[in-house]
């Protein structure tokens, strides 16, 4: 990971645009500046690309009681089943072909991250841009609800959330937002009172636009890239909680398994040496998180300021 | 200096008052335990009986009062499976996780901090871009499936530790070790690993970002310029400085890792607090979990406390803007 992208770096690579260059194209120009992100984003492409297609792609629905045979039960990868159709990756204990199972649980995992990212940021953003705007004692209180909440360990939040709530896809993304929230408040925040100072903003008041205004349309965008960051490492994040939540038998419902819920499942044939149940789903989870991880941390350097001045 | 503690402690004790009624009513609205602990043919009157004993028939803000004046006085209720003392419950396991959190953190202390001053020294070189490369995988690895990995090449198809378990212990007092043992030892190395990878990657972005930070100061210029060796420049010099961050961020993520615990203790069935917890959340064993979270709750703030201490100790500037 290059950490430092030096200017001629960048001139080597995007041939200054007369007059202004706009902020998103030289970012575009920087991130694809390295090879290792790039491979990032190409594989983070291919697997929201499968994870969307899946019912037409995988080779069986996994969850079709009707197409499943118990004679093909634990075949090891490349087995044959008695209707002489070839398993790429095996099957589990109940026979669903683990492609296909990989295939329909990256996309309960990838909505999950997504859903609850995308309500995190919004709920994050808008408590930040407040506690910013307004400062004072709505500041002082929004800002100590984010540090006790950042105080406790993720994992134990969520999981005292869903022995609460009880198991399903929606809880868990309420568990997952609660837990992430706190991260784009303080972010926004932050963002916000350097872009507070700023001359715009005071122009704006001049026009007596409205606060809501004002904050939404002149201070968030100009907050966005760190909350972009935060919000690529925290997809990461939550799909990997997510996992480990139904890992432990608290996430989602067995009637729709994330990538987490196979391993799990495979967990007690790992002990016998069948393997590939909870291999293949744990090989999915990990290159769909690291290729977020990958594009998320170049994405950090890209856009740190101390790095672009 | 006492003041901000005392202050610190103040602050603990309002997260824990409002945290316990919180985790209480929330878990008042969980499921009722009668129907875990009576029998499926027992009848309404004996359920009743049941209920009355443990004194569930109450409304909620009277059994949260009775259970905050007897948490003062150290008592967190029985548990409902077992009978005996949550808190007791908790404090039998308490050494096993510790155990393994430290084994743990130690272990990515000692291998993440001269691989973070490696990479921070010449953060072009290949090596150290194969080593932040290698730390982006430390924590994207999903934590409980690289223990399962473990367990597969090591326990299953080589056979050469054990999956599960504590193996031997050497009791001191009421408290069981692993690391006294050899057998212990093989026990414990899978799960300390297992948290190890993905902590030692923190470990070593820390360190390399504060070595690069004390590189260009002038103190290090100086030592070179009187002509001290590479090695004490690094081992004495430099190391001094980056410590600062180091042992907070290892401070911190120690009370991560005992909350973490809850995964790989579940994975290796290491008999710690963390698969405590999960088995009460199983069985709706109320006072267990919200002991548990009273304890852990504690051991953080305290860790947080102990780090802001250890700061002033490590770092003569912070005592001295703190007198001014």
């Amino acid at each position: 990971m290059s950490a430092v992208r030096t200017e001629t770096d960048v001139t080597a690579v995007a041939p200054p645009a007369a007059g202004v260059e706009s902020p998103w194209r030289r970012l575009a120009c920087d991130f694809f500046a390295s090879k290792l992100a790039v491979l990032g984003l190409v594989l983070l492409v291919l697997i929201i690309g499968a994870a969307l297609l899946a019912p037409w792609i995988a080779p069986q629905n996994p969850y079709d009681i009707g197409s499943l045979d118990i004679m093909d039960s634990k075949l090891p990868p490349g087995g044959e089943s008695m209707a002489g159709a070839v398993y790429l990756l095996g099957t589990d204990g109940q026979a669903r072909d683990v492609l296909s199972a990989i295939l329909y649980g990256l996309r309960t995992s990838l909505m999950v991250g997504f859903l609850s990212v995308v309500a995190a940021f919004a709920i994050g953003a808008a408590v930040g841009l407040v506690a910013a705007y307004f400062g004072g004692r709505v500041d002082a209180l929004l800002m100590r609800i984010v540090d006790i909440q950042l105080s406790f360990p993720a994992i134990l939040v969520a999981l005292i959330l869903l022995a609460i709530l009880g198991k399903g896809v929606d809880k868990v993304i309420i568990a997952l937002v609660v837990v992430q929230w706190a991260y784009f408040a303080r972010a926004a925040r932050g963002a916000a009172l350097v872009e507070r100072g700023k001359e715009y903003i005071e122009a704006a008041r001049c026009l007596s636009l409205g606060a809501g205004r004002i904050m939404l349309r002149h201070v968030l965008p100009n907050c966005m890239p760190p909350l972009i960051v935060i919000a690529t490492i925290d997809l990461a994040h939550a799909i990997a909680l997510e996992a480990t939540l139904s890992f432990l038998g608290v996430g989602v419902p067995v009637t729709e398994p994330s990538l987490g819920m196979l391993i799990a499942n495979g967990f007690e044939y790992l002990l016998s040496g069948q393997y590939w149940i909870s291999f293949f789903p744990g090989i999915a989870l990990a290159v769909a998180i690291i290729a977020i991880n990958l594009v998320g941390d170049h994405l950090r350097d890209v856009l740190n300021p101390r790095n672009i001045a | 200096m006492l003041a901000t503690i005392i202050r610190r402690l103040l602050q603990t004790v309002v997260v824990m008052v409002v945290m316990s009624a919180l985790v209480f009513a929330g878990i008042y609205l969980v499921g009722d335990p009668i129907s875990m602990l009576a029998s499926p043919e027992a009848t309404e009157a004996q359920r009743e009986a049941i209920r009355q004993s443990l004194g569930l028939d109450l409304p909620l803000w009277q059994q949260y009062l009775i259970f905050m004046g007897q948490a003062v006085q150290g008592d967190f209720g029985n548990s409902f499976l077992t009978g005996e003392p949550a808190m007791r419950l908790i404090l039998q396991r308490m050494p096993a996780t510790l155990e393994l959190a430290s084994v743990a953190m130690l272990l990515s202390v000692l291998v993440g901090v001269p691989l973070g001053i490696l990479a921070g020294l010449k953060p072009k070189a290949p090596r150290s871009r194969a080593i932040m490369t290698g730390s982006v995988l430390g924590f994207s690895l999903p934590n409980f499936w690289v223990g399962m990995m473990l367990i597969m090449v090591f326990a299953v198809m080589l056979g050469w530790l054990p999956a599960s378990g504590r193996g031997d212990t050497v009791q001191l007092g009421p408290i069981g070790l692993s690391v006294l043992t050899l057998d212990g030892w093989a026990s414990l190395l899978l799960p300390a690993l297992t948290i190890a990878l993905a902590k030692c990657s923190l470990i070593i972005r820390v360190t390399r970002a504060a070595t690069r930070e004390s590189l260009p100061m002038d103190y290090i210029k100086f030592a070179r310029a009187k002509g001290l060796s590479e090695k004490r420049v690094l081992g004495v010099h430099l190391l001094k400085n980056i410590l600062i961050p180091v042992v907070t961020v290892a401070g911190l993520e120690y009370g991560q890792v005992i909350a973490f615990a809850v995964v790989t203790e579940t994975v290796f069935s290491w008999p710690g607090m963390g698969k405590l917890l999960i088995d009460s959340i199983i069985n709706l064993d109320r006072p267990v979990v919200v002991a548990y979270l009273m304890l852990v709750v504690f051991l953080l703030v305290m860790l947080n406390l102990v780090v802001d201490i250890l700061y002033t100790v490590l770092d003569p500037r912070v005592r001295l803007e703190a007198r001014q």
